[in-house]
């Protein structure tokens, strides 16, 4: 009796080999659906993220929101930390998934970035519709470890802590998804933005409004997280590729806008050399 | 709403004490001159004053690396972060795109740096607040209760550590096994293996009481350890990149355990 091999768990995922090699996979389906021969042609890309990460088939409001999610992060431009990691991947011929994953890792931060939408994402699912508790956990906002690798919050989840009012983009945004989806927390954060920019002292950001969005689509907050990452990239990956172009003497090195406040050579002179080794 | 203002102070305007390159000059590290003060350091002691701004002593030093080289130096592609730089030679990728996504997957929560941090954290309060034989009980099942897992006790594949032997034996030989988180460390062991939670301490536990003992709170230890499993790793990315691509633990179709939905049309 052959020894039972270790297998990979999955309820998303189900292949039929072909015939002439147990390698190769003849047919696909994702939570049931044939890949290849069914929804390829038929479902647009949005659908088909909805599909994956919920195993169903979205309403046309979900795919319509979540679509309209995807335009408005793809690109939070070359301003934005992610995409300045990117760029200086670009900028030094780095290869193109290390321009990436210099995305992600700004990208990945609690200051605008998915941790940031995670932690929003955890707001509501504590707060609702309350505002009595949106009250309590945006005026004083803490972490809820104390002792995490991630660095210690310093401003309130899914607001601006350098804004002087909401932005325009921020506002359009969260209009257009309103629209779209009026009845969960982005209506509520539509009715309420300005109580609750006053509860943080800050203006909302983008992190607040795709957080609301993707309660709406009950998302998880490990969903949501994952997803904010994966849906910024295509900015990154382009302005990496001009950067690439454009080579380095077009992008700025900040060469005399540091001030070493530490340096030797204006140390006393007479002093030796202290070496540690 | 406090707007702008710091962004506009900051813009075109880095202070830092860290260092800086003067291209065609010099350099300057945590305020010493690289090329004067530094050039004889040893790598690993020139992270560590990097990290903490702090010089330690050689028997310092030489625990730091036993800890990084007797408990996470492991080349085995079975473990979960080994595994990512194998499977991305497999693919044939590149040796630091394999390494850093293996490097930052150590930042897991069943092993490595998350858990570490979690260990460090423990012993430190423990130490805090365990004044006598008596206070271990209460302490640690509170915790336990609290946290459902007690940072640096428990392994997930076996039991027994072999790493703790080798790693108390040299912290011996460098005369720094005595401090008293490793003791409390130990007398927790001792509390938990025999419970009926049957947790012992585990090499990141040890690790964690050595470090502490030596005056580092979690944040530095989490600084100190961030490239600790790089020796296990990049040999496990050689070795995947010698051999023929593809052939790293290949799964053929019927290596999937599908629980989801039936077949159905859009």
């Amino acid at each position: 009796m052959s020894e039972l091999k270790e297998k990979i768990s999955t309820e998303i995922w189900y292949e039929v080999a072909e015939e002439d090699n147990s390698f190769a996979a003849k047919k696909s389906y994702c939570s049931g659906y044939d890949v290849y021969g069914d929804l390829l042609g038929k479902v647009t890309w949005a659908e088909y993220i909805y599909l994956l990460f919920k195993l169903e088939k979205p309403k046309p409001w979900q795919s319509s929101l979540l679509e309209s999610i995807a335009v408005a992060i793809a690109n939070p431009g070359p301003r934005d930390l992610s995409v300045r990691g990117a760029m200086n991947g670009g900028v030094g011929g780095s290869t193109a998934a290390s321009c990436l994953m210099a995305a992600l890792a700004p990208g990945a931060g609690k200051n605008g970035g998915a941790r940031e939408v995670y932690q929003v994402m955890r707001l509501w699912q504590q707060c609702q519709f309350d505002l009595t508790l949106w009250q309590q956990k945006l005026s004083n906002y803490e972490d809820e470890q104390t002792v995490e690798v991630w660095p210690a919050s310093e401003h309130s989840p899914g607001f601006d802590p350098y804004g002087a009012s909401c932005s325009t983009p921020v506002l359009q945004t969260l209009d257009h998804l309103t629209n779209i989806y009026s009845e969960g927390a982005l209506a509520y954060l539509s009715t309420n933005r300005t109580k609750l920019e006053h509860f943080a002292d800050c203006p909302l950001t983008m992190t607040g409004v795709i957080a609301a969005a993707f309660t709406d689509l009950e998302l998880n907050d490990d969903q949501a997280e994952m997803l904010f990452l994966l849906l910024r990239l295509p900015g990154a990956a382009v302005h990496s590729l001009e950067q690439k172009k454009l080579g380095w003497r077009k992008y700025p090195f900040f060469g005399d806008k540091l001030t070493l406040t530490d340096d030797p050579a204006s140390k006393d002179t007479n002093q030796p050399l202290q070496k540690i080794s | 709403m406090r707007g702008p203002t710091t962004l506009e102070t900051a813009e075109d305007n880095w202070q830092t004490e860290m260092g800086a390159a003067f291209p065609g000059e010099r350099a300057v590290y945590r305020g010493k001159d690289l090329f004067t003060e530094l050039s004889d350091i040893s790598w690993f002691k020139l992270i560590m004053l990097g990290i903490t701004g702090k010089s330690f002593t050689d028997a310092q030093i030489k625990l730091f690396e036993a800890i990084q080289v007797i408990t996470v130096s492991y080349p085995d592609p079975k473990l979960w972060n080994n595994r990512i730089a194998s499977l991305s030679a497999s693919a044939r990728a590149t040796g630091i795109l394999g390494t850093t996504a293996a490097i930052a997957c150590s930042e897991a929560k069943i092993y490595g740096n998350q858990a570490n941090i979690v260990a460090i954290d423990f012993i430190r309060r423990a130490k805090l607040s365990i004044k006598n034989n008596h206070d271990i009980s209460e302490f640690v099942i509170k915790d336990l209760k609290k946290n459902r897992a007690i940072g640096g006790y428990g392994r997930p594949i076996i039991h027994h550590d072999e790493r703790i032997k080798p790693l108390l034996k040299r912290a011996k030989e460098l005369e720094l096994a005595g401090g008293p988180h490793v003791k409390l460390a130990f007398e927790i062991d001792q509390f938990l293996s025999s419970s009926r939670y049957k947790l012992n301490l585990n090499a990141s536990g040890l690790s964690a009481a050595l470090m502490a003992d030596q005056g580092f709170d979690y944040r530095e230890y989490y600084y100190a350890t961030m490239l600790a499993f790089s020796a296990g790793i990049i040999p496990c990315y050689i070795d995947a990149a010698n051999h023929k691509e593809g052939t790293f633990f290949p799964l053929s179709c019927n290596r999937l355990n599908y629980t989801g939905h039936g077949t159905r049309h859009w």
